[in-house]
C-alpha cells in the first residue's frame, strides 16, 4: 500500500469519545496486573514458608531478551506515531515489532532449554517452579500481543478497514508487557 | 469521562439461523438469558443436593431411592457415606456460589439490561461476550462431570482448602480426578467472568447514549458497573490460585503442600509449601465474591423499590457512594475468614477492624431503604414483596456478621452452624431474593408476557417464611456448639439438637417445593401469560421505553437521547407520577 495520509476513523462514535478497545485494554491491564501481583505475592510467601528455597543463576540470555523486548516497545511506539502520517511506514515498524517479539519468545524458549539442561524442571524446586510459571505465563501474554499485531497489520491492508484505536490499544498492551517483564525479572533476580 | 454523543453502530447484523440466534448468539439479550438459564438449572441442582444432605442429617440410616444410581461407592444401598456427604456439600457450595449467585444477578440480568439501560445497542465486545458465556458453560459441564467419574466429586468443600485439595487421591474420595475437574472448572469460570467484567466496564464507560452521564445511570447499572470492577480484580486472583493448585496436583510442584506430610500412611513427595497461601489467595477472591453476589442484588432491589414506592430513595448518591465503599473495603477483609487458620493472631485485629468498618456503608444503604419505605405509598406487587424480603433477610443475616467480625467470638462460632446460618441468610438467600425480585420485575420485558401475580405472592410468602424457618435455627445450633460439615450427629451433646434439625429439614423440603410454583409460573407465563405492555410498572429507565421484548437493536433504530436522571418518581408527568429518562417533557419541579 502506498504511503497515504490517514484520517482517524472511529466508526460512528464522536472523536471525543474513548474507544472501547482502548478502555478494554486498560481494564485487561488492570486484571493482568492483579494476577501477576497474586503470583509474585505467592512467591514472597512461599519463599518464607519453607527452608527449601535455593538461589539459582538466571540464564544470561534473559538480559538480552529484556533488551529485545524494550526495543520492541520503542518500535511499536514509532509505528503508532508513524501511523498518523504514513500507513506503509507504520506497517514496516509493526513488522519489526513482530519480529522482535518473536525473537523475545525464542530467547525465552532458549532460557527454558538452558535450565532444563542444568536439571532444573518445573517441580525441581520452588524457585524453578516460580521461574517457569511466571515466564511461561508472561510468554503466553506476549503471544497474545503478537496475535494482536498480526490483526492490526491485517487491518492496515485497506484504509477502510483501518481503526486507529486498534494500534493504540495494541501499543498500550505491549508497553505494559515490557514493563511487566522488567518487574518479573527484578522479582526473579532478587528472589532466586 | 465525557458521555458518549451517539451509540456505536451495531457491530453485527441480526442473526437468521437458529444456531446463531439461540446458541452461539452475539446478542447481549440472548447471552443474558443463557446465563439466567444456566443459573436456573444450577439452582435447582444445588437445591436437590441440599435436600439430599438435609435428609441424610436427620434420617441417617434411611436409604434415598435412586441415590445408589448416582454413586455406587458414595451411596452403597442408597445411604450416603460421610465422604459422599462432603462431596455433595462441595458441589452444592460450588454450584450455588459460582453458577447461581454470580451468574444470575450479575452476568444474567447485567448482560440483558446494562446495555439497554445506557441506551446502547449491544455490549462493547459482543464476541468476548459470547465467549464468556460459553467458557462458563464448559466450566459447568466440567464441574458436573465429576458426578459421573468413579472417583466422584471432591470432598474439600467449595473453598478447596489445601493441602486436602492439593495432595491427590491419598487424601480421600474425589480428590484425584474429581478435584482436578473442580480446579479446571473454576479456572475456566474465572476466565469467563474476567471477559464479562471487561465487557461491562468498557460498555458502561464508552457506549452510553447521548445525555446519559454517569450521574444519570440507573442504580442497577451502577451496581453492575461496581460489581464488574470488583469481579475483575477478584477473579484475576482466583485464576492464579487455580493455576498453582493444578500444578501442585498434576506437575508435582509444592506451592501449597508442606514437607513431611503423611496421608494414608503415605509420605507425600512435596516440600515446603504453604497451605495458608491457598487460603490467602482464595479468600482474597472469596470475600469480594460475597459482594459480587450482593451488590447487583442491592442495585436491582433499589431500582425496583423506587418504582414501587413511587419516589426516589432518600439519597441515591449516598447509595452509590456506599456501594463503591463496599467494593473498595471488600479487598481488605479477607482475613476474617481465617481467624482459625493459624495465621498470626495479631493480624486478626487488622482484619477485624475493616470488617466492622464495612458494615457502615452496608448499614447506610439499609437505613436509606428503610427510611425511604417509611411513609411511602407502596405498590405491593410481587417484585416489591421480594425487594422488601431482600431488605429483611439482608438485615437478619447481616446482624450476625457483627458477632463473627470479633475474633474472640469467631473462634467459638466459626466451625459451627452459626456461620452456615450467617452466610446463607446474608449472601445466599438475600441474593436469591434479589434475583427473584429481578425476575418478576423484568420478566415482562424479557418475554413480552406478565407473570401471574397471585402465584408470585404465594411463592413469596412460602419462601419468605420458609427461609426464616430454615436459617434462623442455624444460629441457635451454632450457639449450642453444633459443628458444621459433619454428616451425622452421634455425639451425646448433639442429641437434644436433633428435633431442631428435623424441623429445619422439613422446612427445607417444603420451601424447596414452593420453588416449583415459581418454576411453573415462569414456564406457564412464558407461553400463556397475559401480554405485557411496554412499561407495566410505570418505571423511568430506558428499558421501559422500548417494546416488550426489545427488538434486536434494542430501540428499533431509534436514537435514544437521555434528558434526565432515572429517579423521576412522584412528579407531575404527562403519563402519571413519573417521567421517563428519554421523555422530552420539560424539567419538573421535583426530582434530581
Amino acid at each position: 500500500m502506498s504511503s497515504m495520509a490517514l484520517q482517524p476513523d472511529r466508526g460512528s462514535q464522536s472523536p471525543a469519545q474513548t474507544s472501547p478497545a482502548l478502555s478494554g485494554v486498560w481494564v485487561a491491564v488492570a486484571a493482568i496486573t492483579m494476577s501477576f501481583a497474586a503470583f509474585t505475592s505467592s512467591l514472597i510467601i512461599r519463599q518464607a514458608s519453607g527452608n527449601d528455597w535455593r538461589h539459582l543463576a538466571l540464564p544470561g540470555i534473559l538480559y538480552l531478551n529484556t533488551v529485545i523486548l524494550l526495543a520492541s516497545s520503542l518500535t511499536v511506539e514509532t509505528a503508532r506515531r508513524k501511523g498518523i502520517s504514513s500507513l506503509a511506514s507504520m506497517r514496516f515498524w509493526l513488522h519489526l515489532t513482530l519480529t522482535l517479539g518473536a525473537a523475545f519468545l525464542a530467547g525465552q524458549a532458549f532460557a527454558w532449554h538452558r535450565l532444563r539442561t542444568e536439571g532444573l524442571y518445573l517441580a525441581t524446586s520452588p524457585n524453578s517452579s516460580f521461574f517457569y510459571v511466571l515466564t511461561v505465563l508472561h510468554a503466553l501474554h506476549i503471544l497474545g500481543g503478537l496475535c494482536a499485531f498480526i490483526y492490526v497489520i491485517r487491518r492496515t491492508a485497506s484504509a477502510s478497514l483501518w481503526r486507529v484505536a486498534a494500534i493504540d490499544a495494541a501499543a498500550v498492551y505491549w508497553h505494559f508487557l515490557a514493563g511487566l517483564w522488567v518487574y518479573l525479572l527484578l522479582v526473579l533476580r532478587t528472589r532466586l | 469521562m465525557s458521555d458518549a454523543s451517539a451509540p456505536v453502530a451495531h457491530q453485527h447484523a441480526a442473526p437468521t439461523g437458529l444456531l446463531r440466534k439461540y446458541v452461539f448468539s452475539l446478542d447481549h439479550k440472548m447471552i443474558g438469558k443463557q446465563y439466567y438459564g444456566l443459573a436456573l438449572v444450577s439452582v435447582f441442582l444445588g437445591m436437590i443436593l441440599s435436600w439430599l444432605m438435609r435428609f441424610h442429617l436427620v434420617w441417617t440410616n434411611a436409604a434415598i431411592p435412586g441415590l445408589r444410581l448416582l454413586s455406587k461407592n458414595g451411596a452403597p444401598g442408597g445411604v450416603m457415606t460421610p465422604e459422599y456427604y462432603l462431596s455433595l456439600l462441595t458441589m452444592h457450595g460450588t454450584l450455588m456460589v459460582f453458577f447461581v449467585l454470580t451468574n444470575a444477578p450479575f452476568a444474567g440480568f447485567g448482560n440483558y439490561f446494562l446495555p439497554i439501560q445506557i441506551g446502547a445497542e449491544d455490549m462493547a465486545f459482543p464476541r468476548f461476550n459470547m465467549m464468556s458465556f460459553w467458557v462458563t458453560f464448559v466450566a459447568f459441564l466440567v464441574l458436573i462431570a465429576s458426578f459421573f467419574i468413579p472417583d466422584g466429586p471432591p470432598i474439600s468443600g467449595w473453598t478447596a482448602y489445601a493441602p486436602l485439595s492439593a495432595v491427590g487421591k491419598d487424601a480421600g474420595p474425589g480428590l484425584a480426578w474429581g478435584q482436578n475437574l473442580w480446579a479446571i472448572s473454576i479456572g475456566l469460570f474465572c476466565v469467563g467472568q474476567l471477559l464479562g467484567s471487561l465487557n461491562f466496564i468498557a460498555t458502561t464507560l464508552d457506549l452510553r447514549t447521548k445525555g446519559m452521564t454517569l450521574s444519570r445511570l440507573p442504580i442497577s447499572t451502577w451496581a453492575w458497573f461496581i460489581t464488574s470492577c470488583i469481579g475483575l480484580l477478584a477473579f484475576a486472583v482466583l485464576l492464579p490460585a487455580c493455576v498453582l493448585l493444578i500444578l501442585d496436583r498434576v506437575a508435582g510442584t509444592s506451592f501449597f503442600i508442606p514437607a513431611g506430610l503423611v496421608i494414608s500412611d503415605h509420605l507425600q513427595p512435596h516440600s515446603g509449601g504453604s497451605p495458608l497461601l491457598w487460603q490467602h489467595l482464595f479468600w482474597f477472591f472469596g470475600h469480594p465474591e460475597v459482594y459480587i453476589a450482593i451488590v447487583p442484588a442491592m442495585g436491582i432491589v433499589s431500582h425496583i423499590l423506587m418504582a414501587s414506592m413511587r419516589k426516589p430513595l432518600l439519597s441515591v448518591k449516598v447509595v452509590y457512594g456506599s456501594m463503591i465503599a463496599i467494593g473498595f473495603l471488600s479487598y481488605m477483609v479477607w482475613g476474617h475468614h481465617m481467624f482459625l487458620s493459624g495465621m498470626n493472631p495479631f493480624s486478626a485485629l487488622v482484619f477485624s477492624f475493616p470488617t466492622l468498618i464495612i458494615t457502615i456503608p452496608a448499614t447506610i444503604i439499609t437505613m436509606i431503604w428503610i427510611g425511604s419505605i417509611y411513609g411511602a405509598n407502596l405498590r405491593f406487587h410481587t417484585p416489591a414483596l421480594f425487594s422488601l424480603g431482600f431488605v429483611s433477610v439482608f438485615v437478619a443475616g447481616g446482624v450476625s456478621g457483627f458477632f463473627l467480625a470479633q475474633p474472640s467470638l469467631d473462634i467459638y462460632l466459626h466451625g459451627t452452624y452459626f456461620v452456615v446460618g450467617h452466610f446463607h441468610m446474608v449472601m445466599g438467600v438475600a441474593a436469591i431474593f434479589g434475583i427473584l425480585a429481578g425476575t418478576y420485575f423484568w420478566f415482562p420485558k424479557m418475554s413480552g408476557r406478565m407473570m401471574n401475580d397471585t402465584l408470585g405472592k404465594i411463592h413469596f410468602w412460602l419462601t419468605f417464611i420458609g427461609v426464616y424457618c430454615i436459617f434462623m435455627p442455624f444460629h441457635f445450633l451454632g450457639f449450642a456448639g453444633n459443628v458444621r460439615r459433619y454428616s451425622t450427629f452421634v455425639d451425646d451433646y448433639l442429641q437434644p439438637l436433633l428435633p431442631l434439625h428435623k424441623f429445619i429439614s422439613i422446612a427445607a423440603f417444603l420451601t424447596g417445593a414452593a420453588q416449583l410454583i415459581f418454576l411453573y409460573n415462569l414456564i406457564y407465563s412464558r407461553f400463556k401469560g397475559a401480554p405485557a405492555p411496554e412499561n407495566p410498572w410505570e418505571a423511568t429507565s430506558l428499558e421501559w421505553s422500548t417494546t416488550s421484548p426489545p427488538p434486536f437493536d434494542n430501540f428499533g433504530g431509534r436514537h435514544v437521547v437521555v434528558k434526565r436522571g432515572p429517579n423521576e418518581y412522584g412528579v407531575d408527568g404527562a403519563h402519571g407520577d413519573f417521567i421517563m429518562q428519554d421523555s422530552p417533557e420539560p424539567e419538573p419541579a421535583a426530582g434530581d
